[in-house]
């Protein structure tokens, strides 16, 4: 299958700093697509380049097999930036037309989508409001609406669930999952891996300009495992280190569940076989995968000292 | 295109709409006849009578002082510096021993000081007199110099000027007052204006709205918007402004008594020159009337308000953009606003300055040179326009100053724009003067 966004080298230097250093990947339709990294990693700035608002110094984008033209295309993408507001006086509803007709919609079509969209998010009283009258979750959910409104084939949301309660942010949510349903692609730009982690298909991972992770979440936890398995029984003081495993110092909430890692190149139907020869009794065994937040960390970490270094300059 | 006409709809509608935007409309107009009566009210009753003694040890110019309604001589006996305050004199005037035509000194000593006109007042009354005196001596008799002074006031200075063959009446008064209220109005607006497109900028990025919308349209777009739809605010304030004056005015007149009016209608058919009982027969108020209407009609008004919008828009245009540049690179400190902007209200000032200099001298290379350089010409132009096109601004200078604004508000547009595009989605840090340059030279 044909990839919707495609970029190829993509570089964006500033006087100071490779902001973007040579990024590729691809993104398939209709996936949920994550982009992660640390604060400072350049993010912002590819977003930026695929939006159209910063050209690239080098590399390509391709939007749906052609070259990315900001000019004709940017009716195809819905962008919700990180530092997102509105015109605090303005009222609601003129707010979404004019945002609306922005983007490139007629004053009508834009009335019948803004219509749809306030009803479906039960908004409809909202209209002659200002957007100072808002709580901040509210204002989320209309700029929520108003990235989506014009049925972009690519939706790009920097953060959106801050700010969120955990009722609205499911509502967002699903409303993510339905149009990704409806054939959208979603790229996804935020530091909350337990969101990543429950969202997206297939994430990339930079850190200082730089590309270091690609992949399906499924792959790239397979990539990063570490042998550890749970084994969980009513008498755990009777499981000791052995030359199949070594239990690892993590607690975990339940004190019958002990974590074992694995020696190298050790089956783990072996460890259940001693385990039953041993006579314990097992409640629960499982491998456990590592969470992205532990491959972000670990991943990130060792280039921590890196990026203060480069900042003290 | 469409969509920068989506952004100064929203612009313009936005700030028409604005209960403000009705109330400056109404109240400035009011404001300024205010001001114009209220202060000649002031000039007029709020002048203090002098009460002055003379001691003359001769006896030279008792008499001769004549008093005004601000000045009162009196020559009592018996007063000197220590108790005129004390029998009621604000002032003491003290007279040297007169002696024919030897210079002397004249001494005034007063409980509060007196203002200048009123020194030049006093010194012309004493030379009148010393003046009499002498032309007494030389054997002119008293009632014969009181008709050559009533007689000798009628003289009226009645300017011309010559462009080709016909030559046209010049009001150097009016030309003034024209010039220094469309300078002044210029350098308001343009501060009133400048800072609007400051602030809605500012606010854009404050409120974070800037990168929703740069995402949808250019940056160059989203200013240049703003830009236009602020300036069209501008015009529209103008327009109403004057509507408002005219209708005004024209309240006013019909409001006059029906005899004033009737000779008004009459004067204005004759031109001004009534038979000798016709214009006995005309009222006071109805020669004023017609004189100010007669003043007016001398200046083409089309060509100075035609000339007023170009200006106010080609310096709106010119300075906005810069206003724009320096609001996108503000960050949430209103005092950063403060001290970038000041670059920028330091050439409005000056040029200010420099039009209430050029307004007493239009023709001198400085306000030529200031005339032609975008900074200024919007006010030093209009200052020099009101003195007559083409006799005070030769039709070629004109044109170099329309076209170098034209020029001006286009490179400073171009060079705005790239500091924008960047400034504005920038957040959390201080730019500097430096690092705009860079952004405005860069290349692409």
């Amino acid at each position: 299958m044909e990839p919707l966004l495609s970029l190829s080298h993509l570089v964006k230097h500033y006087a100071t700093q490779k902001a973007v250093d040579d990024i590729s990947f691809d993104i398939q339709k209709g996936s949920i697509f994550g982009l992660l990294g640390p604060n400072g990693a350049g993010k912002t700035t590819l977003l930026r380049m695929i939006t159209g608002i910063f050209y690239p110094d080098a590399g390509e984008i391709k939007l749906d097999g052609k070259h990315f033209d900001p000019l004709l295309d940017i009716r195809e993408i819905g962008y919700m930036p990180e530092e997102r507001g509105l015109y605090k006086k303005m009222k609601i509803g003129e707010q979404a037309l004019y945002l609306a007709q922005l983007r490139g919609l007629s004053k009508a079509d834009a009335m019948e989508k803004i219509k749809y969209w306030f009803e479906k998010f039960e908004m409809q009283s909202w209209w002659n409001k200002k957007v100072e009258d808002l709580s901040k979750g509210m204002s989320q959910k209309l700029q929520f609406v108003i990235t989506v409104l014009h049925e972009p084939k690519l939706i790009i949301l920097d953060e959106p669930f801050s700010g969120l309660d955990p009722l609205n942010a499911n509502l967002i949510k699903d409303e993510i999952y339905n149009l990704a349903k409806k054939g959208s692609t979603i790229i996804f730009s935020t530091h909350r891996m337990e969101q990543v982690e429950e969202i997206c298909d297939h994430i990339v991972l930079v850190n200082l300009g730089k590309k270091i992770l690609d992949g399906t979440v499924a792959d790239i936890k397979q990539q990063f495992k570490e042998s550890i398995f749970a084994i969980e029984t009513s008498h755990p003081q009777l499981i000791k280190d052995n030359a199949l495993f070594s239990i690892l110092d993590k607690a975990d909430k339940n004190p019958n569940k002990i974590l074992v890692k694995l020696s190298h190149a050790v089956a783990s139907n072996e460890v259940l076989k001693y385990l039953i020869e041993q006579q314990i009794p097992i409640v629960s065994y499982n491998e456990v995968l590592p969470s992205l937040n532990d491959i972000f960390i670990q991943l990130v970490e060792d280039t921590h000292a890196k990026a203060r270094a480069f900042q003290n300059i | 295109m469409h969509k920068i006409w989506i952004i100064i709809q929203r612009e313009y509608t936005s700030r028409v709409k604005n209960k403000r935007f009705l109330l400056v409309t109404f109240l400035v107009p009011l404001l300024m006849v205010g001001l114009i009566v209220g202060s000649a009210y002031f000039s007029f009753k709020g002048t203090e009578e002098r009460k002055i003694a003379v001691v003359d040890p001769n006896g030279f110019f008792k008499d001769k002082l004549k008093n005004s309604n601000q000045l009162k001589f009196e020559f009592p006996k018996d007063v000197d510096t220590s108790n005129y305050q004390a029998k009621g004199y604000t002032d003491i005037l003290l007279m040297p021993i007169f002696e024919g035509d030897k210079k002397a000194d004249y001494i005034l000593r007063s409980k509060k000081s007196m203002g200048f006109n009123l020194q030049e007042t006093i010194s012309n009354k004493i030379n009148t007199a010393i003046e009499d005196r002498m032309l007494e001596k030389a054997g002119i008799q008293q009632y014969i110099l009181d008709s050559i002074h009533q007689s000798a006031q009628i003289a009226e200075l009645k300017a011309y000027e010559d462009e080709g063959k016909k030559s046209k009446e010049s009001n150097a008064g009016l030309a003034m007052a024209i010039g220094y209220a469309s300078g002044l109005l210029i350098y308001i607006t343009m501060f009133i204006y400048g800072t609007m497109v400051l602030r809605g900028v500012m606010e854009e990025k404050t409120n974070r709205i800037a990168e929703v919308i740069v995402s949808s349209v250019k940056p160059f777009e989203l200013m240049l918007g703003k830009i236009i739809g602020i300036g069209a605010v501008g015009l529209t304030q103008f327009l109403m402004w004057i509507i408002v004056v005219m209708t005004l005015t024209g309240v006013g007149l019909s409001l006059l008594p029906a005899d004033i009016q009737n000779q008004l209608q009459q004067l204005q058919a004759s031109g001004g020159q009534m038979g000798a009982a016709g214009m006995a027969q005309a009222s006071e108020s109805a020669k004023n009337i017609y004189a100010f209407q007669h003043v007016i009609s001398t200046t083409n008004w089309p060509l100075i308000i035609g000339l007023f919008l170009f200006y106010f828009l080609g310096g709106f245009l010119f300075y906005a953009s810069l206003f724009a540049a320096v609001g996108s690179v503000v960050n949430e400190d209103p005092q950063d606003a403060q001290s970038l902007m000041f670059p920028i209200t330091m050439p409005i000032i000056f040029s200010y300055i420099i039009t209430n200099v050029v307004i007493q001298n239009p023709n001198t290379p400085m306000a030529f040179w200031a005339s032609v350089i975008p900074f200024s010409s919007p006010m030093v132009m209009m200052a020099r326009i009101s003195y007559g096109v083409p006799s005070t601004v030769p039709y070629w200078e004109l044109a170099v100053s329309m076209l170098t604004l034209i020029g001006g508000f286009l490179l400073t547009t171009w060079l705005s724009a790239k500091i924008y595009r960047t400034g504005i989605l920038m957040y959390g840090k201080k730019v500097t003067w430096k690092e705009m340059a860079k952004w405005a030279f860069a290349k692409s």
